[in-house]
């Protein structure tokens, strides 16, 4: 460890303005092709961000190495030269965790395209990073098997980026997340060593770094294979689409649907703004009158579905439903998710901006978030729309915003601050599904106690000593927290009292 | 149970001040599993309870010192359940010890292991600092996922104070069905089978019987069970039967040879080992009772893309786990140090070479 190096990891952030660019482009010419360097400002443009536009960087070169070989040799000579670097899938990302390093390169594995394998008899794919979510499922469909976690970003998300955030998705209350789904997960260190997490057998010898490296948001090592487990594809499937005058009412619905004992493949929220807003654009036929609607599925052999919806009904019509309909048709159940799957485009049909939130909360207190949230939307003078993943108290409210408004980016950040912090006041977490990236960094100061972020640096540590990796992301320095803390005094409790304020 | 939970803290912040090992212990119905017992023993028993339960959530909170049986209680009166199947090992075994294990049952192939139900922990570490990772959620990305690295590191990166885990809801319907066939067919059968939509919970296979147990919605139990043919059990026999397995009870285990446990690729071959085998997880968990050396079982594991841990035996001068590769190694060593700096807890537990860093 140098003399300049703080002694404890993480303690705050690290200094890259003296990395040498023209000794980074020299080395790395030496082990790319021309082609596979980008260096000038337009063609480092579309870089700039991830699926979180309001935050933009230019890294200081885009490397697009053709294969794992060359993802060692870029990592070596980072390693060596201490530059950050920073992976990138296909960019979706919703929290900036793609976001560019200013002083760092930019890795993006969008040439790692190739499916492997699709072995139906052990049910699994072995796959590259830049491979889209959705193209597993469409590989592995001739056998009748699919790959079940499916953001709502899978015709374009890599599984690469998957594996970096524990995506999940509509059905995993039941399939799983990410980490639910994969077998191993080949990668590289900063060190420029090739490391396997995880086997084809159900679990590894040692400790479950496969499970560690899932969701760490590219701050541990680089992904370069991916082993997805693969299911049957179920042969039924059917939606429930069930109409409450009350919000209250439809989220003890959740709750009944969960105590009858189902577990259903899909369930979600949408409050009247949410419906009133995707009506206008796809037509789905929601009663818009309807204070909120669920969306309850069942899937399975068709005996089975008949058996679980005729129960799934019960319940609900129990739980006060104004309406319920069931789908008749596979394009009828497609219509009843359209406009769930397309409320993200609606907010930004009605919205010159919107931001989406992320957060988790114990499905019993969905009312009480949402009643918060109303009052939000006057405290800030702000509209929202609210949908929810029910099953799992996964909610994405989104805020509406034009960002040209002077102010208005501000009041929306500081509006969804407040629903973050509300979500871990109310027992939950600040993202469920989005990752922390950039966007949630400072939130992480409120979810989590000193010793615990210093854990968090540790482990860090443990794998990318010099923290190179993704610099500034996922996990806040000490200092960061203190900082925010001096700013955000809530309710006269200072989070961190035993750091020193500067 | 402040007081209690304090006790341990304490106990862990003198151990450090003298970088004098202790060994993180419930009813020690799992102290036959791991390579070396060392240290003085901590009795985690102390903290015990279920702080919170709520069906509608599908999530159980406990202290680790719970008994599993207590917890498995608890659910049952709400019709649900550990859905990964937890070995007991002994009428006492504690939850704490359960996830420290990571060792899951019959279920395993069909739910998720322990690994995949935790959702939370509390854990005191290496400066006898206690935190909280993880939470009462079922979605949760915010930091590290300490809840399941600390799952199966068998207590060497710090005490688990505290559990949240996913439960589910117990099957409608139960069936078990019996088939004759040898193992080679078993194998095939159970890819095969594993490849569509049936409701299989679980699946063992010795001496020329294969018992595959259906659960789900009754219907779905009931077409497959049509579909499939097979010779019905009795349930109550059943039940045993399925209890015999995950409890080690049944007859199979009744053998003075070593007992190793082969975790490989379902679809991976009979393995051609000397000694008796069974065969769970839809192929791929492979129990084999053996005195062959070391060496020729933990070659076939690697040949069919697994590994092999010496799951019982008298002596254990061979590594109990598979060694890892030099790469992965040094990871786990640094990790060691990232949360137990003093190298107090379960040293050697897992690979010797934790117990000098």
């Amino acid at each position: 460890m140098g003399a300049n190096e703080t002694v404890e990891p993480g303690a705050r952030d690290k200094d890259f303005s003296q990395v040498d660019k023209a000794r980074l482009l020299a080395q790395l010419a030496r082990v790319l092709p021309a082609h596979a360097l980008l260096v000038d400002a337009e063609d480092l443009r579309p870089y700039e961000c991830d699926g979180l536009s309001a935050y933009r960087e230019l890294p200081l070169v885009v490397a697009l190495p053709d294969d794992e070989a060359q993802v060692v040799a870029i990592l070596k000579i980072c390693r060596e030269l201490g530059v950050p670097v920073v992976a990138r899938g296909a960019g979706t990302g919703l929290s900036g965790g793609a976001m560019p390093h200013k002083f760092g390169v930019l890795l993006s594995l969008a040439k790692f395209k190739r499916i492997v394998t699709v072995d139906p008899a052990s049910r699994t794919a072995i796959v590259q990073p830049g491979v889209r979510n959705l193209s597993i499922s469409e590989a592995a469909a001739p056998y009748g098997l699919y790959y079940a976690p499916d953001p709502s970003s899978q015709i374009a998300c890599t599984i690469g980026g998957n594996v970096a955030e524990n995506s999940g998705g509509v059905h995993c209350l039941k399939y799983g997340l990410t980490v639910h789904n994969l077998l191993r997960v080949r990668g590289v260190t900063i060190d420029g060593e090739i490391v396997e997490f995880g086997n084809h057998a159900l679990d590894a010898p040692g400790y479950d770094l496969l499970a560690l490296v899932t969701g760490s948001e590219g701050m541990l090592a680089v992904t370069t294979e991916v082993t997805v487990k693969l299911v049957p594809k179920p042969l039924l499937a059917v939606c429930l689409l069930a109409a409450f005058d009350d919000v209250v009412k439809a989220g003890n619905a959740v709750a009944d649907v969960i105590a009858a004992g189902i577990i259903p493949a899909g369930l979600e929220m949408m409050d009247q703004a949410a419906t009133a807003a995707v009506e206008e654009y796809v037509r789905a036929g929601y009663p818009l009158d309807a204070k909120a609607i669920l969306l309850c599925e069942a899937d399975g052999t068709p005996d089975e579905v008949e058996e679980d919806v005729a129960r799934m009904k019960a319940v609900l019509e129990r739980s006060g439903a104004t309406e319920i309909r069931v789908s008749t048709s596979e394009a009828e159940r497609l219509k009843f998710w359209s406009g769930r799957k397309a409320a993200f485009p609606a907010a930004g049909r009605i919205s010159a901006d919107y931001y989406c939130m992320d957060g988790t909360i114990p499905r019993k207190r969905i009312a009480e978030l949402l009643a918060a949230i109303a009052g939000m939307e006057k405290k800030y003078g702000l509209r929202c729309i609210n949908v929810f993943h029910a099953g799992d108290g996964n909610m994405h409210p989104l805020i509406l915003f034009d960002a040209n408004v002077p102010g208005e980016l501000e009041r929306t950040e500081a509006f969804g601050a407040e629903i973050l912090e509300m979500s871990v006041a109310l027992g939950g977490t600040i993202t469920g599904e989005h990752g922390v990236g950039y966007e949630k960094i400072n939130q992480m100061c409120v979810q989590f106690s000193t010793p615990e972020l210093r854990a968090f640096h540790r482990i860090k540590a443990a794998f990318d000593p010099d923290g190179l990796l993704n610099p500034g992301k996922a996990i806040p320095t000490l200092n960061r927290c203190a900082e925010y803390g001096r700013l955000h005094v809530s309710g006269g409790h200072v989070p961190h009292p035993e750091l020193p304020r500067f | 149970m402040k007081a209690e939970l304090q006790e341990l803290q304490d106990q862990v912040r003198a151990a450090a001040a003298d970088a004098r090992p202790i060994r993180l212990r419930g009813s020690g119905s799992k102290d036959s599993y791991g390579q070396t017992l060392a240290g003085d023993v901590v009795d985690t028993r102390g903290y015990a309870g279920v702080v919170a339960y709520e069906p509608t959530e599908l999530v159980i909170t406990a202290r680790c010192g719970t008994r599993l049986a207590e917890i498995e209680s608890v659910l049952a009166e709400r019709g649900q359940m550990l859905a990964f199947e937890p070995p007991h090992f002994g009428l006492d075994a504690t939850l704490g010890g359960c996830v420290s294990a990571g060792l899951s049952g019959p279920r395993r192939p069909a739910a998720g292991g322990v690994r995949d139900f935790v959702l939370g922990v509390k854990l005191i570490d290496g400066h006898a600092e206690l935190m909280s990772f993880g939470g009462q959620v079922m979605k949760n990305v915010a930091g590290y996922d300490v809840s399941r690295l600390v799952c199966g590191a068998l207590g060497t990166l710090g005490l688990i104070a505290e559990v949240s885990l996913k439960v589910l809801p117990k099957p409608f319907e139960e069936s078990t069905l019996l088939f004759r066939m040898d193992q080679a067919q078993a194998l095939d059968k159970l890819n095969e089978w594993g490849g569509q939509p049936l409701p299989v919970s679980a699946s063992a296979f010795c001496d020329g019987a294969l018992a595959l147990r259906l659960s789900g919605a009754g219907a779905a139990v009931r077409a497959a069970r049509e579909r499939l043919g097979g010779e019905p059990i009795d349930a109550a026999q059943a039940q045993d039967f399925w209890s015999g397995i995950r409890e080690q009870t049944d007859p199979f285990f009744d053998d003075d040879d070593p007992l190793w446990r082969l975790s490989v690729p379902s679809t991976a071959g009979p393995l051609d080992l000397p000694g008796r085998q069974l065969i769970e997880w839809g192929g791929a968990l492979r129990w084999l009772e053996s005195a062959a050396p070391a060496q020729q079982i933990r070659e076939a594991a690697d040949r069919a893309g697994g590994h092999a841990t010496l799951f019982r035996a008298a002596d254990k001068v061979v590594p109990v786990f598979q060694p890892l590769p030099a790469a992965l190694q040094a990871i786990h060593r640094r990790l060691k140090q990232a949360f137990d700096p003093m190298g107090i807890f379960n040293p050697g537990r897992m690979y010797s070479e934790n117990r000098d860093e």
